[in-house]
C-alpha cells in the first residue's frame, strides 16, 4: 500500500482536475442555451428557403440552372464541418466513422474525392490520410458568420459549376437532443427535390429580372443558409456533447476521490495500529 | 379567396405572418404591388419598405435591405436579409447611418471599397426615407 502522503497528493490533484471539468461543464452549458436560441432563430429562413426551392422543382422553367441538373460522377465534393476544439466526447471521431465508409466507396470505384473542411480538428485529422483537401477554414468561433464560410464554400459551389466536381455533399452532426448528436450526410449538389409531388399544370415564375441571374442568386443563397445552418447545429451539437463529456469526467473524478480516500484511510489506519503495535511490544519488552 | 397569405422571415428569424390584401415589396426592377391570385413570381428586393394591407386591420410597415420575393397564387414568402418592424425604424437612427455612409464614400478608396460604401449608403438612403415615411403617416393618425 502506497503511503498515506502520496495518496492525499493525488487526491489533491484529481480535485482540482473535477474543479476544472465541473467548470468546462458549466460553460458548455451556459454556451449550449446560446448556441440552440441562435439555431432556433436560423430555423424559419431556413425552412422558407427550402419550401421556396420546393416550389422552384415543381415549376416547369424554361432555363436549366447547372445547381438543379445531376450529372454523370466522375468527381465527388464533401464539405465537413468539424469542431474547432477537442474534449467534446466522441462527436468528431463519429462524423469520421460516418464519412470513411463512403469515402472509400467512391475509391473503390475509382472516384476521386474532394474535401472541404470546416474546422480545426478535421484539417488535424485529414492531414494524417492520403486525401484532396481543396479548401479549409478553422476557428469560427462559437457564432459563426457567414462571411467566414463563404471562402471555403465559393471554392466548392466553382469547381462544380466548371465541371470539377459532379456531385457535394454536407458533413455535419445534427442535434437530435442535449444527449444525442447524429452525423449526416446530405448531398447539396445537385439540389435535390424535398418532395416529389408534381403540379399538373405547367407553371412557371415570372422571373424578373432574368432567371439566369436569379437563380443563380436564389441557389446561392440557399446552399449558403443550408451550410451555415449546418455550421451553427454542429456548434450547438459541440456544446451539447462538451457538457455531456465533461459531466462523465467530473463524476468519474468524484469515483475515483472516493476510491482514493478509502485507500488513504486504510492506510492512515494501518499506521496508526503499526505504531500502537510498535508501542505495545515496546512496553512488552521494558 | 380575397386574401393571400404572407410570410417574413430573415436570417435572424421570424419576422410577420398573416393574411393580407395587398402587398408592396420594393422589387428590383421596380415596386410591386401584390394582390391574391398573383401569378407565379420570383425575384430579389433592393433596399426599402415592405408594406402589408389587411382589411380592418393597421397596414404594417417594415424595412428589408433586401433579400428574395416568391409569390404563389395564395401565399407571398419574402426572404429578407435583414428586416426592422416599425418600431425599430428610428428616423434619428437612420439619418445618423446614412451621414456616416456619406462619409465612407467620400474616405472609400479602391473599388471593393468604393462598391461597398455605395451599397451601404443605398441601404442607408433607403432606411431614411422609409423612416420619414412612417413620421409623415404618424402624424396623419
Amino acid at each position: 500500500m502506497a503511503g498515506a502522503k502520496e495518496i492525499r497528493t493525488k487526491i489533491k490533484s484529481v480535485k482540482s482536475t473535477q474543479k476544472i471539468t465541473k467548470a468546462m461543464e458549466k460553460v458548455a452549458a451556459s454556451k449550449l442555451r446560446r448556441t440552440q436560441s441562435r439555431m432556433a432563430a436560423a430555423r424559419p429562413y431556413a425552412d422558407k428557403i427550402r419550401d421556396v426551392i420546393a416550389n422552384l422543382f415543381k415549376a416547369h422553367p424554361e432555363y436549366r440552372h447547372p445547381y438543379l441538373v445531376s450529372r454523370e460522377v466522375k468527381r465527388v465534393g464533401y464539405i465537413v464541418i468539424t469542431t474547432d476544439r477537442g474534449l467534446c466526447g466522441g462527436l468528431n471521431v463519429n462524423t469520421f466513422r460516418r464519412l470513411l465508409p463512403e469515402l472509400r466507396q467512391w475509391q473503390e470505384k475509382g472516384i476521386e474525392v474532394d474535401l472541404c473542411l470546416i474546422g480545426a480538428k478535421g484539417v488535424q485529422f485529414f492531414r494524417r490520410l492520403k486525401v484532396n483537401v481543396v479548401a479549409a477554414t478553422t476557428h469560427l468561433g462559437e457564432n459563426p458568420h457567414v462571411a467566414a464560410l463563404v471562402g471555403a464554400m465559393t471554392v466548392m459551389l466553382d469547381a462544380y459549376r466548371e465541371g470539377r466536381i459532379d456531385r457535394l455533399f454536407l458533413v455535419h452532426n445534427s442535434f437530435l437532443n442535449t444527449m444525442s448528436q447524429k452525423p449526416d450526410v446530405r448531398t447539396l449538389l445537385p439540389a435535390e427535390a424535398p418532395c416529389t409531388e408534381s403540379l399538373p399544370k405547367n407553371w412557371d415564375y415570372l422571373y424578373e429580372p432574368g432567371a439566369a441571374d436569379l437563380l443563380d442568386d436564389v441557389l446561392t443563397r440557399y446552399i449558403e443558409t443550408q451550410v451555415y445552418r449546418a455550421a451553427v447545429e454542429n456548434v450547438a451539437c459541440e456544446m451539447a456533447a462538451k457538457m455531456v463529456a465533461m459531466k462523465a469526467a467530473t463524476d468519474n473524478a468524484g469515483k475515483l476521490i472516493e476510491r482514493l480516500q478509502l485507500d488513504y484511510n486504510k492506510a492512515r489506519q494501518a499506521g496508526i495500529t503499526r505504531e500502537i503495535a510498535e508501542i505495545v511490544g515496546g512496553a512488552a519488552a521494558v | 379567396m380575397n386574401t393571400i397569405h404572407v410570410e417574413i422571415v430573415s436570417a435572424e428569424g421570424h419576422i410577420y405572418s398573416g393574411d393580407a390584401n395587398l402587398v408592396i415589396c420594393p422589387a428590383k426592377m421596380g415596386d410591386v404591388g401584390i394582390a391574391p391570385r398573383h401569378a407565379p413570381l420570383m425575384t430579389t428586393l433592393r433596399p426599402g419598405e415592405v408594406r402589408v394591407q389587411a382589411e380592418g386591420k393597421d397596414e404594417v410597415f417594415l424595412f428589408v435591405t433586401g433579400g428574395i420575393l416568391e409569390v404563389q397564387p395564395t401565399q407571398v414568402t419574402i426572404l429578407a436579409d435583414t428586416a426592422m418592424r416599425e418600431h425599430e425604424l428610428d428616423e434619428a437612427a437612420a439619418d445618423d447611418a446614412r451621414r456616416k455612409a456619406e462619409e465612407a464614400l467620400k474616405g472609400a478608396t479602391g473599388r471593393e471599397d468604393l462598391a461597398h460604401a455605395q451599397q451601404q449608403l443605398v441601404e442607408a438612403a433607403a432606411r431614411y426615407r422609409a423612416a420619414q415615411k412612417l413620421k409623415g403617416k404618424r402624424k396623419q393618425l
